[in-house]
């Protein structure tokens, strides 16, 4: 009896072994392992067997049978992973075929370069402040020290409505708004990002254009001051280690006031066509703010003392992304808008 | 204001090249356009025409033997006004000349590539140089004879043959064009020029020579000045007598040109020329054609003059006139009257040197001429100056027009001619600049300025060590009345850090408490959505045509126009932003570029009951194409745009709280009837939605626009968490044929109301018309989910609550359920 469980477990193997694939393995497993296999009809005969040889005759054959069962396991998940490999095989792609396009919209770049600048002032305290376009007179001018009559008016031709009102040229409109607004008179530290209005247009001016306009007041605010806070913002926007150099200039809103030229960024000030061979690039235009504006926003200048700077946001995004014509920026081309699509770090 | 470096070298010891110089007033806040020489050319001698023969294979060429000096030259020349003896400006083989091309009437026009002069032949004739014009050498056709306009310069019968021809013609100057600011009127003079340079430099001022003679008349007793108006602070008047008028001499001249003034004749030149020295604007007349005496007053209204151009002016209150007493006969500062102008006749002149009123001057100049005098009295004069000016002009008639300067000034003034005093003190200086600039410094630049210093009630003599002003906290500066700029402290402050510099402060941060800023982020936000969403953002003009600006609105405002537009085009504030986006779309399409959804936040403006105000809105165009994620391409619908509103909104925290509506006679007439709609929030309309009416556009376009003030005004609550159901949801679907008038809008209601709150969602998974359907009808699909927050429902509740809308919807609509 042994002898033949022997002789079935051989054979069994053999057969398994010879298995080509999951049909035939399945096959061997019924003949030897199945209700009607060769194993199981030994256990079936058992009856005839001596109460003494039947437990080792049983132990013998559920012995071989986990064997063949273990190896009969081995073998399908061999021709599983076979049948696997194939399939994966099968399912190959070309990997460099075109992608399916998500479309991305995109902010128009004076948008981006403003965000950028609120974002900036904001982590350094300020407020980001707003005023309205269609200015009145006395904001637009005679509160910054420009009494109708003045020669400095030219400066800025404007778009009148009324005698009245006009479309703010500047968004320093703004500043006394804000000084007004604060009733507690408190310190100030705003900017204020907005369109504004000439009446000019030619290849470098467009009579609609934008700026930013920064105002400090506390006690004790100095030419220092606004140095150190034009650093921060002209390196932030146009590159570290630039160089800012202090022109005298004249605006009626501020005294002392100063041209700001920014070393220039694409030769690093050894003179380029950008910098028309000078080294600088005028950027800003800043100064201490005038003791009557400080007066006429409700400030005492004896107490108070203050920066104003501004600056034009075309000129700074057309530095920034390399733009060449104003135009550009308000033409809405849609190849021209689509391409401020990314993240710029 | 050219400075003719020539000019200020009269007043002022310098010795820098005109670059440097340029550069250094730079430094000081005087920027320039140009820096360089009057002529910029090499090698040009003074030559005599030898010979002279007409070219043998030309009508119009000549050919020269030229005299240089040194030898005789062959010289081809084409002009007309070549002659044997005539004197000429020679361009050797080898010189350069400035890149110029000439145009029609001698108008010359500069390019950067300078013209180089080579020794050649010209149809078979040795040419070795060039004989010029004025013109060539790069001087305006302005300032030249008739003779260079048509041919060649010609010369003085005594210039001496060899020498250089710049030199010879004292045009060896050196200009700079400063393009100063409106606060430095000062500048416009060559003395106040001087000034500033020797600051700069640190050099005296020299003194301008006003000594003439006069005779022992005096005009105060023939003539009267008389000044009935305050806007005339200062009038002098100076009678010179038997005048010679003839040219200028030569260095009159090439000053004048340098400084961009025409030259005319001696007399004219004069009062140009000391306008330039001292900034005071002169006027002469001829003395002949006044009367006893000169009035300053205001115009009558609608009195008229004849100015010296010819024209006649209707005049108003507004402007100042000179008058004879009887009538007027010039216009303040702007010009003078046709019947006193000094003709080549005139023997005795009238010389008015006076202050008028800046801001009626410029009023009136703007209306007739702006001109050299009228901005120089715009930005202020110094009186001292009025004074200065009225002798020089004196003295100049006496020295080159052999005037006889009659005794005594008929005047009135009532203008000040002190020092402005301001106190200062160091402390406050140094505070403002945020530097640390000692004492001594400071004083120095006051004395370099030519401003005197106050030290405890004596006159500093700038000598004061740093320990001798070691008690000293302030001073008093006493200021010309030259420098009319420097009115407070600050002007004060200002000065010391243009002249002390401010190139070594160091940058620092405000000290201030720290804060967090803030700014706007709902609009921010808003942006951040439509791009997310796939739309471009844009930037037009707010100034748009008055036809465009009535377009896609139908509210009661009025429009918000410009008094003086620029153009057509551009005359009116825009209403809507759509008008905008349609224009963009149109110039986007020539291009030939598709698939346009573009969107764009900003103002718009209105007058109502008088009152401006603006708004801001949002809107945006779509069309063509439109992608909305992975592989999902679609063609803009209303409903595709309807989407990106309504994913607005729910971003904005509004979900739930808007409807599109349609409301008779408030529809725009742009948009399509029956795809349009308005956008209602809390029952409040914001906006509207819909496609643009195809005799518009054929194309289908899609726009909307929301008033976002009026939007951002509904009140939105915090975001916060609610709880969701713990029970199992149930999805049953339900398609009803309804007629096709009725909206799916009211079946929602309906198909609610049924259910009550075992109901959860409705989605619409079909809508169907055509075959199968009768021909007013339409089939629509539900699937609707029911769902309880306290419980999980039963079949027969679910049934029960199917059973109920279907009954509604065929009592209420008629709609038979499909089957």
């Amino acid at each position: 009896m042994e002898e033949q469980i022997s002789k079935i477990k051989e054979v069994a193997i053999e057969e398994i072994k010879k298995a080509a694939n999951a049909k035939e393995l399945d096959d061997a497993r019924v003949k030897y392992l199945g209700k009607k296999g060769e194993l199981t009809a030994i256990l079936r005969g058992m009856g005839s067997l001596s109460p003494e040889e039947r437990p080792i005759i049983g132990s013998k054959v559920n012995e071989v049978r986990d064997e063949l069962e273990n190896m009969i396991k081995k073998m399908e998940e061999e021709f599983a992973k076979l049948e696997l490999e194939k399939k994966l095989k099968e399912e190959k792609i070309d990997i460099t075929l075109p992608s399916t396009k998500v479309k991305r919209g995109s902010k128009h770049p004076l948008n981006r370069i403003i965000e950028e600048v609120e974002d900036l002032f904001v982590s350094m305290g300020y407020d980001v402040v707003t005023g309205p376009e269609l200015e009145t007179d006395e904001y637009c001018f005679e509160r910054l020290n420009l009494p109708k009559g003045h020669p400095a008016r030219d400066m800025q031709d404007s778009f009148y409505i009324t005698s009245e009102y006009l479309l703010r040229t500047q968004t320093s409109a703004v500043q006394a708004r804000t000084m007004m607004a604060n009733e507690e008179k408190t310190p100030i530290r705003v900017i204020c990002p907005g369109k504004t209005y000439r009446r000019d247009d030619d290849a470098t001016h467009s009579h609609q254009f934008s700026q930013v306009e920064g105002l400090v007041i506390d006690k004790n605010i100095s030419l220092a001051d606004l140095k150190g806070t034009l650093e921060v913002f002209v390196r932030k926007m146009l590159g570290d280690n630039l160089e800012l150099r202090f022109r005298p200039s004249y605006f009626p809103f501020t005294e002392p006031s100063y041209e700001v030229d920014v070393s220039c960024f694409k030769c690093g000030g050894k003179g380029c066509n950008l910098c028309k061979q000078t080294g600088w690039i005028e950027v800003l235009g800043s100064g201490m703010v005038h003791p009557n504006v400080l007066k006429m926003g409700g400030y005492d200048p004896e107490v108070y003392s203050g920066f104003a700077f501004g600056t034009g946001l075309d000129r700074l995004a057309m530095f920034k992304y390399g733009i060449t014509d104003i135009r550009l920026l308000y033409q809405n081309d849609i190849r021209f808008l689509r391409q401020f699509d990314r993240l710029d770090r | 204001m050219k400075l003719s470096t020539n000019f200020v070298k009269d007043y002022v010891d310098i010795d820098v090249d005109v670059k440097t110089l340029a550069e250094d007033m730079t430094r000081v806040g005087n920027e320039y356009d140009e820096a360089g020489k009057l002529i910029d050319a090499t090698k040009l001698v003074v030559g005599e025409v030898k010979e002279c023969e007409m070219h043998p294979d030309s009508d119009h060429l000549h050919v020269c033997k030229v005299d240089i000096g040194s030898e005789v030259l062959d010289i081809v020349c084409g002009a007309p006004n070549v002659r044997k003896g005539l004197k000429v400006i020679v361009a050797l083989d080898g010189a350069v000349l400035p890149g110029i091309t000439i145009k029609s009437g001698g108008v010359i026009e500069h390019d950067d590539k300078p013209r180089v002069i080579k020794r050649g032949e010209i149809r078979g004739q040795e040419s070795n140089g060039m004989l010029c014009s004025l013109l060539e050498l790069g001087i305006e056709h302005k300032y030249v004879d008739e003779a260079d306009k048509t041919g060649i310069h010609e010369l003085p019968t005594d210039a001496p043959v060899g020498e250089d021809a710049i030199k010879y013609l004292q045009m060896d100057d050196e200009v700079v064009d400063f393009d100063l600011t409106a606060n430095r009127g000062d500048l416009l003079s060559i003395l106040g020029m001087a000034y500033e340079l020797g600051a700069i430099y640190d050099k005296k001022v020299k003194e301008i020579d006003l000594a003439h003679g006069e005779n022992n008349e005096d005009i105060n007793n023939s003539f009267k000045v008389e000044v009935n108006t305050d806007n005339c602070s200062i009038f002098l008047a100076r009678k010179v007598k038997n005048i010679q008028i003839h040219e200028s001499p030569i260095f009159i001249k090439n000053r004048l040109i340098a400084s961009g003034i025409r030259p005319i004749n001696n007399v004219v030149d004069i009062s140009n020329y000391v306008m330039l020295e001292t900034g005071q604007p002169l006027h002469f007349y001829d003395a002949d054609t006044l009367k006893d005496k000169i009035e300053v007053r205001m115009a009558g209204e609608g009195e008229k003059l004849y100015t010296l151009d010819g024209k006649e002016r209707v005049l108003s209150s507004e402007d100042i006139v000179i008058s004879d007493g009887e009538k007027a006969i010039g216009l303040a500062g702007v010009m003078g009257g046709l019947d006193t102008e000094i003709t080549d006749n005139t023997k005795n002149v009238l010389i008015e040197a006076a202050i008028f009123d800046g801001v009626k001057v410029r009023k009136t100049s703007k209306e007739i001429l702006r001109s050299e005098a009228s901005s120089r009295f715009e930005k202020g004069l110094d009186p001292n100056r009025t004074y200065m000016a009225i002798e020089r002009a004196c003295k100049l008639l006496e020295e080159y027009a052999d005037g006889e300067v009659v005794g005594g000034t008929a005047k009135y003034d009532n203008s000040n001619l002190k020092n402005r005093e301001i106190e200062i003190s160091f402390e406050k200086i140094n505070n403002v600049l945020g530097m640390n600039i000692s004492k001594k410094d400071i004083l120095d630049v006051f004395r370099r300025l030519g401003f005197e210093v106050i030290i405890g009630g004596k006159k500093s003599n700038f000598t004061e060590s740093e320990k001798d002003l070691e008690n000293c906290l302030e001073i008093t500066v006493s200021v010309p009345r030259r420098r009319g700029d420097i009115s407070i402290k600050e002007d004060l402050i200002e000065e010391v850090g243009r002249i002390y510099g401010v190139d070594n402060i160091v940058g620092k941060l405000p000290e201030m408490p720290m804060k967090s800023g803030s700014y706007d982020k709902v609009t921010r936000g808003i942006r951040n959505k439509m791009v997310d969403l796939g739309l471009n953002e844009t930037l037009s003009y707010i100034l748009v045509n008055d036809k465009e600006a009535k377009q896609f609105t139908k509210d009661d405002t009025e429009l918000v126009s410009l008094l003086d537009p620029m153009s057509e085009d551009r005359n009116t504030l825009r209403h809507s932003i759509i008008p905008s986006l349609m224009k963009i779309y149109e110039n986007n399409k020539s291009r030939n570029n598709k698939d346009i959804s573009i969107f764009e936040i900003g103002k718009a403006f209105y007058k109502r009951n008088e009152e401006y105000g603006e708004n801001n809105k949002i809107a945006a165009l779509m069309t063509g194409d439109f992608y909305l994620g992975v592989d999902n391409k679609k063609e803009v619908d209303f409903y595709v745009i309807k989407g990106i509103v309504e994913e607005l909104l729910d971003y904005l925290g509004y979900e739930r709280r808007y409807s599109f509506v349609i409301k008779e006679n408030q529809m725009p007439d742009e948009l399509h009837p029956g795809q349009s709609a308005l956008i209602s929030v809390n029952n409040d309309i914001v906006g509207l939605i819909g496609r643009v009416h195809p005799s518009l556009e054929k194309e289908a376009v899609y726009v909307f626009e929301i008033d976002l003030d009026k939007l951002l005004n509904k009140k939105v609550g915090r975001m916060k968490y609610k709880e969701f159901s713990k029970f199992p949801s149930v999805k049953k679907d339900l398609a009803v044929v309804v007629d096709r008038d009725i909206t799916s809008e009211e079946i929602a209601v309906l198909i609610k109301k049924a259910a009550g709150s075992n109901l959860d969602k409705i989605d619409i998974f079909d809508v169907y018309t055509g075959k199968g359907i009768e021909e007013n009808k339409k089939s629509i699909a539900y699937s609707l989910t029911f769902e309880r927050m306290d419980r999980t429902l039963t079949d027969e509740e679910i049934n029960n609550s199917l059973t109920k809308i279907i009954e509604m919807l065929e009592k209420k609509i008629g709609a038979e359920l499909r089957k």
